[in-house]
């Protein structure tokens, strides 16, 4: 057997194996979004280094998230749209945010550089409703006074895939625009008036940068890392603002968490004179009522030292740590929300 | 004495093991097709909700929107059969030129590197040939092609409409061409093999009589070797119809029905790569899940469709025209 397991620890197996094995082997698992991916296996890594402790993250979808924990085939399902209150009562689990990223929308556009073109959120809706064809189209030209816009077609550019930047960014639009509420919607997938659909963000991120005249929105890294260009947003104060860490953060700043709701807050539209409008948090799903009050207990620690020691790991792949008042108000919910088999808290 | 009953009871172990070979084979021939049948019984069972739902009108509606929970899978079905039918369109036509100089026009030296080569490409993972698409193929078709397609093609009047549109490189007509790609390998390996077992005392009697080239292989090979062409061209449908990741990257994926094949569509197997990991609920699970039962369905008709037309061509065989 320990010539076995030799073997599957030379070709990293063995933490698939271990974990799939006996209930708590020194590794936690969890499943489900992607958008978290990186700074959730950046964490791993470093709290393994550190307390020897592994977490196994299968980044197979919100979606996926949701199934698994519901089976309770994981320690902790991940997913990029909260769930409500009801549905997370029904099903007996607590709801957490972790980091938070913003939605960027992204051009391409010849003579216009990162930055330079200003949309407002009508304009927004308008291009993504189809109702604006042209990128030199009066209402463009109004908020960008001095800029060059071509007489081009406009082609919208969207998730083809259930995503939780979906959810996000048509929950934006729909908070600013009942049209868009009522004939759209919010979700992770909507039947979209316009455009054609990328893979993932870097199908959407490669459509946009192909396809001339093209306008897509990506997770803010995403356009960071493929140098796109991006427009600027007027938020709720009337204030054009650029996509950044600090507008980001502004937002969360200004949200108005709940704990009693799961944190169910999607981060669009808030007040603030630099907050961004398109931003979100990613969440973590975990049952109130633990059976296994050791793993639950280490699945804790790990989101615990995340707040505490993970916030430039997050900040370098460009994420947006929680305020601090935010995970004081997690690390609560936690002492009065989840507990062991007998009702007792676990997480003291 | 001894020896007969010796050789008595080797005979009867033979016998028992010819009994064990039979049930073998035909457990592995059986589990083929109980598996098939489980397959088929749990996209049933897994399509029920949508079937209840939305019963023949899902074949026939164009609509698809998780957040109302309507679902319609025309789009992604058109998008199927279109891709498919462009896929063939150019594919066979191109396999055909292939195979045929392999084996009859092309000298002896060249005959084995291009053999070898048309085998290479149908070993290629179908993710390269999207990646290959989207990021060589659509960028060069949308700047030289597509505006030319659009002045030339697009401005006529009966197939003008099929050919209007932005030119952006990615849509059904992209999609139908990495397709036909895909597929060329796969029919002309089948067709080259089929028409080098043509016995050449026909060829060379056809030769013998004044045959030119294009007659032998018009009158003698491809007769000779119909059922195998046809199974080829099957081969090749079979793998255009349910091809999944080098379609997702090229046709746009889009639920939007347009007469142009300039403009981005949809497919079956690019729905359910992309939407099946992020659909929540029971509905838009089950529609997905329909839409795998309804490509199996198009498939199975598909190849009773050749099977009946091999049948049709058998008929005619041995009669004079």
């Amino acid at each position: 057997m320990s010539k076995l397991n030799r073997l599957f620890n030379s070709i990293g197996l063995s933490v698939a194996l271990l974990s799939a094995g006996t209930a708590f082997a020194g590794n936690i698992t969890g499943a489900g979004a992607t958008f978290p991916y990186p700074v959730y296996a950046k964490w791993a890594e470093a709290y393994k280094n550190e307390t020897g402790v592994g977490m196994n993250y299968q980044s197979i979808g919100s979606g996926g998230g949701i199934k698994q924990i519901k089976a309770k085939t994981v320690d902790f399902g991940a997913t990029d749209a909260p769930m409500n209150a009801n549905e997370l009562g029904m099903l007996g689990l607590t709801q957490f945010p972790t980091v938070i990223g913003g939605v960027v929308p992204v051009i391409n556009v010849e003579g216009v550089s990162p930055g330079q073109l200003k949309l407002s959120s009508d304009t927004l809706v308008d291009i993504f409703m189809g109702k604006i064809t042209k990128w030199n189209d009066s209402k463009i030209a109004a908020d960008n006074k001095g800029l060059n816009l071509p007489d081009q077609a406009i082609t919208v550019v969207h998730r083809a895939d259930g995503s939780g930047t979906t959810h996000i960014f048509t929950s934006y639009l729909a908070a600013v625009s009942t049209d868009w509420m009522r004939e759209v919607g919010a979700d992770k997938a909507v039947k979209w008036p316009t455009g054609t659909g990328g893979k993932g963000n870097e199908g959407v991120a490669s459509y946009v940068q192909r396809i001339k005249g093209a306008i897509g929105y990506v997770e803010y890294a995403y356009a960071l890392q493929n140098k796109m260009s991006y427009a600027q947003l007027k938020n709720r104060d009337g204030h054009f603002v650029s996509p950044t860490a600090e507008s980001f953060k502004a937002a969360a700043g200004n949200a108005k968490w709940k704990a009693s709701e799961g944190f169910a807050e999607i981060l669009v539209n808030q007040p603030g004179a630099d907050s961004w409008p398109i931003a979100g948090a990613t969440f973590i799903l975990v049952y109130k009522n633990q059976e296994n009050a050791a793993t639950a207990a280490e699945v804790l620690k790990f989101f615990d030292w995340a707040y505490s020691k993970g916030d430039q790991m997050a900040s370098d792949l460009h994420y947006v740590p929680l305020p601090g008042n935010v995970t004081a108000m997690i690390r609560k919910s936690w002492k009065e929300q989840i507990t062991d088999g007998h009702g007792k808290a676990i997480w003291k | 004495m001894k020896s007969t009953l010796l050789h008595q009871a080797r005979l009867k172990q033979q016998i028992w093991l010819d009994m064990l070979f039979r049930g073998l084979t035909r457990l592995s021939a059986f589990g083929v097709l109980a598996l098939l049948l489980a397959i088929i019984a749990s996209l049933v069972i897994g399509s029920m909700p949508a079937i209840e739902a939305f019963g023949f009108h899902f074949l026939v509606s164009d609509e698809w929107n998780p957040v109302t929970d309507e679902y319609g899978a025309l789009v992604p079905i058109v998008g199927t059969l279109v891709t498919s039918g462009i896929a063939l369109l150019i594919a066979i036509p191109v396999s055909f030129g292939i195979a045929i100089f392999l084996t009859e026009l092309s000298p002896r030296v060249l005959r084995r590197p291009l053999g070898i080569a048309v085998e290479l490409l149908a070993g290629i993972p179908s993710i390269i040939y999207g990646m290959w698409g989207l990021f060589v193929f659509a960028p060069l078709f949308a700047d030289h092609f597509e505006p030319w397609i659009n002045d030339h093609i697009g401005t006529l009047p009966m197939l003008g409409p099929f050919f209007a549109g932005p030119p952006m490189g990615i849509g059904i007509l992209t999609a139908g061409i990495i397709l036909a790609i895909m597929v060329i390998p796969f029919i002309a390996s089948v067709m080259r093999d089929v028409f080098e077992v043509v016995p050449p005392m026909l060829k060379e009697s056809a030769y013998g009589v004044g045959a030119t080239t294009w007659e032998v292989v018009m009158k003698i090979v491809l007769p000779f070797t119909r059922i195998g062409v046809v199974g080829g061209i099957m081969l090749g449908l079979g793998r255009a119809l349910g091809e999944t990741m080098a379609v997702t990257f090229v046709i746009g994926n889009a639920h939007e029905l347009s007469k142009s094949l300039l403009m981005p569509g949809n497919s079956i197997s690019s729905a359910l790569a992309n939407e099946f990991t992020e659909a929540v609920g029971e509905l838009y699970t089950s529609a997905l899940i329909e839409l795998g039962l309804i490509l199996f369905f198009i498939t199975f008709v598909v190849l009773s469709l050749a099977r009946l037309m091999l049948h049709k061509l058998g008929k005619g065989e041995g009669q004079t025209t």
